[in-house]
């Protein structure tokens, strides 16, 4: 009895410092790099009850903002981004969020549509490393590995990060246990300004045809929201670029209709939404800055309010402290990264 | 399947689980499955060249052993009728019969291995010389090595020779030489075991031993340590210098030859604590494949603690059968006639050793830079043979030969000429490695390593505090070894240091070693070979 107790004690002993060693060596993305705790921070949220959910890559998590839906609209809503998001991490985190709540509306941005395959370790790292274990993120890790990726390593991610070791920061050795949040429901906000200086003209593609494997999941994706209930909502973010080609979009109209989906392409009405290329872009037309995400958000609020009629939660006390925390908490933060913008502008004259 | 590859663990766990969970007369079979199956991981078409191998030596054998057994039967039931005369012509006619088998068989086997292995060798020096005289060129030959073939090869030669020499019966089931030809930990780097030695343990019933179990983790353990932490790392230094000639002479090409010279300890050694560690798990029983080399105070002290099996196999099957060989018999003869006694008696051992140093070359692989190492070896050796007398008179003049100081001198010395030497193995053709050796002389440049050079070999100051710490600690552990086994040494100190210095290792290696995204999956050096 007393070996095992020993032996129980050391195995325990073990176990909790490999954790320790992997929690610290684990990149924390709180000061540089924010996207990739992104995926985590879902798991945060007091009240997993969201109207509209977005899954998708940073055409969601710049251009769309919780806040002002919840301000204009009494609309919640969350977003579950993350940079460079392939379709099949999409429906996994689709799938992994229904675990928690079931929202009304599932919005996908249908950029996600352009790759079929893996395309980097590292934006799948800032895309499954937040995810919770499950059978899902199996699935999701499994889809999305590169040739040289192993399984392991997300199993256990000490065994990708322990390079980490000569390049730990005081960050690190803050965050080891504790979280906090970067986002506003997922949103990312920027606040600098660097208008649109020219509109680039896409590069000729040798096929514009999407892939079989991205309809499958888009498929999927449609399928599972029908089977609970929620109405799925296809849309594009009016980015520049990457370029959004005529043969692309016609792709999604004709999957829409085909499907009876909403299908909205903000590139068209820019205009009627009223970006401002010049002043809503922070890196010249890639994403929205804070205020083109604002007027997007307004614009689509509207949109989905008269659409499906969603109930206005202002006045319902279950949500409304949360989200006037959240709310101010918003434009704290808007206010320090305006005052940054104009003290850097200040600097540069 | 790299040994450092999560399948290779994974792979061992999964074989150790059906190993112990099956009655122990499988415990053999399940070796040999498992063998089979990791060797086909490397091709499924190389299983013919190892078992073609395995096919050959066991029929080879087997009709040896009816001969001796004929003979010996043939012997006691005609003893009465047959003079000591004939007894001996019987004797003589059968052991001829018995040597064309063996010779044939090794024959074909190493006809195997001389083509795969060395027919690009030999066509490209074909072609160099037929350049020379404006000829046209032959092809190469488009055929991959078999994994472990130079091993497997030897250690089946090894085993047929015995035979032959009645050093023990042959084996009688085709599948157990099979396992001992296949055995997976040993296949790829060694070390070359003799059938008298590894058969004791490798067919046993083997009871879970929980001590054994955990001894040959610890060393497993260590030989990760060694590679992932140490060579691999050190690998990223040794080929950037390798690899940019232009940028890198002089002080460089001396700090290559110390670090490839860690890097190889650590990688060679790592690689042979993993396979005895792996074999020991499983209740075998490996001989040691060095012993603490470059504390050696000679080369002749090294090589015998360095690849200790490699070597006694060159010296059990080349040398020593070259020496008192007909030929070489007659040569010492005649050559004490025109050179004296004391030259004529070494003459013939002298040309066994460049036989067998041009073998041990060659074996290492195919190409010139190999050959000239081992002639090299051999040549040192040889000098230091000459030398003795000199030495020994020096010696009895100055008597200092037992301090501590010249004790590490020696050790010095000896590591820097065999480091020397092994600059041969980095370079990629002899004339370049006698050149950019000469630049130690030519361009010594130590003001470009200090003034930020250093900084350039792709290693971090942390990489390299790291890699003096982790060599001081192997330093540490080799001395340590000196008064015997450092594991019992921990068991003795209680199940809790047994605990701390497991897990302290295994973190270690988790954290510090050269391994993933951002680092190339390193093949054991001796894999090549």
């Amino acid at each position: 009895m007393k070996k095992i107790i020993r032996i129980g004690i050391m195995l325990l002993l073990a176990l909790g410092l490999l954790y320790g060693v992997q929690q610290l060596l684990m990149p924390k993305y709180k000061s540089e790099i924010l996207e990739g705790s992104m995926i985590a921070e879902y798991y945060q949220e007091d009240l997993k009850e969201h109207d509209v959910l977005f899954i998708s890559d940073c055409e969601v998590y710049e251009n769309f903002s919780p806040i002002t839906l919840w301000e204009d609209y009494g609309i919640t809503s969350y977003i579950r981004g993350s940079a460079q998001q392939l379709i099949w991490q999409s429906y996994y985190l689709l799938e992994d969020t229904l675990k928690y709540e079931t929202p009304e509306i599932f919005v996908f941005n249908v950029l996600g549509m352009q790759y079929a395959e893996p395309q980097s370790e590292s934006y799948n790292r800032m895309s499954l490393d937040g995810m919770r274990w499950s059978m899902t993120k199996l699935h999701a890790v499994e889809a999305s590995m590169m040739p040289d990726e192993e399984l392991i390593s997300y199993l256990f991610p000490l065994l990708r990060y322990h390079s980490r070791w000569n390049e730990l920061t005081a960050e690190d050795w803050k965050y080891i246990f504790v979280k906090d949040t970067k986002t506003f429901n997922g949103y990312l906000m920027q606040a600098g300004v660097k208008p649109v200086t020219y509109v680039p003209e896409g590069r000729v593609l040798a096929d514009y045809q999407f892939g079989d494997i991205c309809y499958e999941y888009l498929d999927k994706m449609v399928a599972l929201c029908k089977e609970k209930g929620i109405i799925p909502v296809l849309v594009k973010a009016p980015s520049i670029y990457p370029y959004w080609y005529d043969e692309w979009d016609a792709q999604m109209v004709d999957y829409a209709q085909k499907n009876d989906i909403l299908y909205i392409n903000f590139l068209d009405v820019a205009e009627e939404i009223g970006i401002d290329y010049t002043t809503d872009t922070y890196d010249t037309g890639l994403h929205l800055n804070v205020y083109g995400a604002e007027k997007l958000s307004a614009y689509f609020g509207q949109i989905l309010q008269e659409t499906y009629q969603l109930t206005d939660h202002r006045q319902d006390p279950v949500y409304q402290k949360i989200w006037q925390d959240k709310t101010d908490a918003y434009y704290t933060e808007k206010a320090r990264l305006i005052a940054i913008e104009e003290a850097e502008k200040e600097a540069g004259q | 399947m790299l040994f450092t590859s999560y399948l290779f663990i994974g792979f061992v766990l999964l074989t150790l689980l059906l190993y112990y969970s099956f009655p122990k007369r499988f415990q053999w079979m399940i070796l040999l499955f498992a063998s089979m199956v990791f060797y086909a991981y490397s091709g499924i078409g190389n299983l013919i060249y190892i078992l073609t191998t395995v096919l050959t030596t066991y029929l080879a054998a087997t009709q040896i052993g009816r001969l001796q057994n004929r003979t010996e039967v043939y012997i006691s039931e005609h003893r009465q009728e047959l003079s000591r005369e004939e007894r001996k012509t019987y004797k003589a006619a059968m052991k001829k019969k018995q040597r064309l088998l063996m010779v044939s068989c090794l024959v074909f086997n190493l006809g195997i291995l001389a083509v795969i292995k060395y027919s690009n060798f030999t066509i490209d020096n074909i072609n160099k010389i037929a350049d020379m005289f404006h000829k046209g060129t032959i092809s190469f030959l488009d055929i991959a090595l078999p994994m472990g073939i130079s091993f497997y090869t030897f250690q089946t030669m090894s085993y047929l020779i015995d035979v032959y020499r009645a050093k023990h019966p042959p084996e009688k089931n085709i599948f157990r030489l099979a396992l001992f030809t296949s055995f997976f930990p040993q296949i790829i780097q060694g070390p070359i075991s003799r059938y008298e030695d590894l058969s004791q343990t490798l067919y046993g019933s083997h009871d879970r031993n929980g001590r054994e179990i955990m001894f040959g983790l610890q060393r497993v353990l260590w030989g990760f340590f060694k590679k992932l932490v140490i060579a691999d790392r050190m690998v990223i230094a040794v080929n950037t210098i390798i690899n940019n000639t232009d940028d890198y002479s002089g002080i460089y090409v001396f700090l290559l030859m110390i670090l490839y010279s860690i890097e190889l300890y650590a990688d060679f050694t790592g690689g042979i604590d993993i396979t005895i560690g792996i074999a020991q798990m499983f209740g075998i029983k490996m001989k040691e494949n060095f012993e603490r080399p470059y504390f050696s105070k000679s080369i002749t002290e090294f090589w015998r603690r360095w690849h200790i099996t490699m070597g006694t196999w060159f010296k059990d099957y080349i040398f020593y059968p070259i020496s008192v060989s007909q030929p070489m018999l007659k040569l010492s003869k005649n050559a004490r006639k025109w050179f004296g006694d004391a030259l004529g008696k070494r003459m013939p051992v002298y040309l066994a050793t460049i036989v067998t140093w041009f073998a041990t070359g060659i074996w290492h692989g195919a190409s010139w830079n190999f050959i000239v190492w081992g002639l090299l070896n051999c040549l040192v050796i040889m000098i230091s043979q000459e030398f003795t007398p000199l030495y020994e008179r020096f010696h009895r003049h100055f008597p200092y030969g037992n301090t501590t100081w010249y004790r590490a001198f020696q050790i010095l010395r000896t590591f820097l000429l065999m480091s020397a030497i092994r600059v041969l193995d980095c370079y990629r053709n002899v004339g370049l490695t006698f050149k950019m050796a000469g630049t130690i002389f030519t361009d010594w440049n130590l003001k470009g390593l200090l003034q930020g050079g250093w900084n350039t070999l792709g290693l971090t100051i942390a990489d390299i505090i790291l890699l003096c710490a982790a060599v001081l600690l192997v330093f540490m552990v080799s001395m340590l070894q000196r008064s015997g086994s450092v594991r019992v040494k921990i068991e003795q100190k209680g199940p809790y240091a047994v605990f701390a210095v497991f897990l302290l290792l295994f973190v270690g290696i988790l954290i510090f070693g050269a391994y993933g995204t951002g680092y190339d999956s390193n093949q054991f050096i001796y894999n090549q070979f």
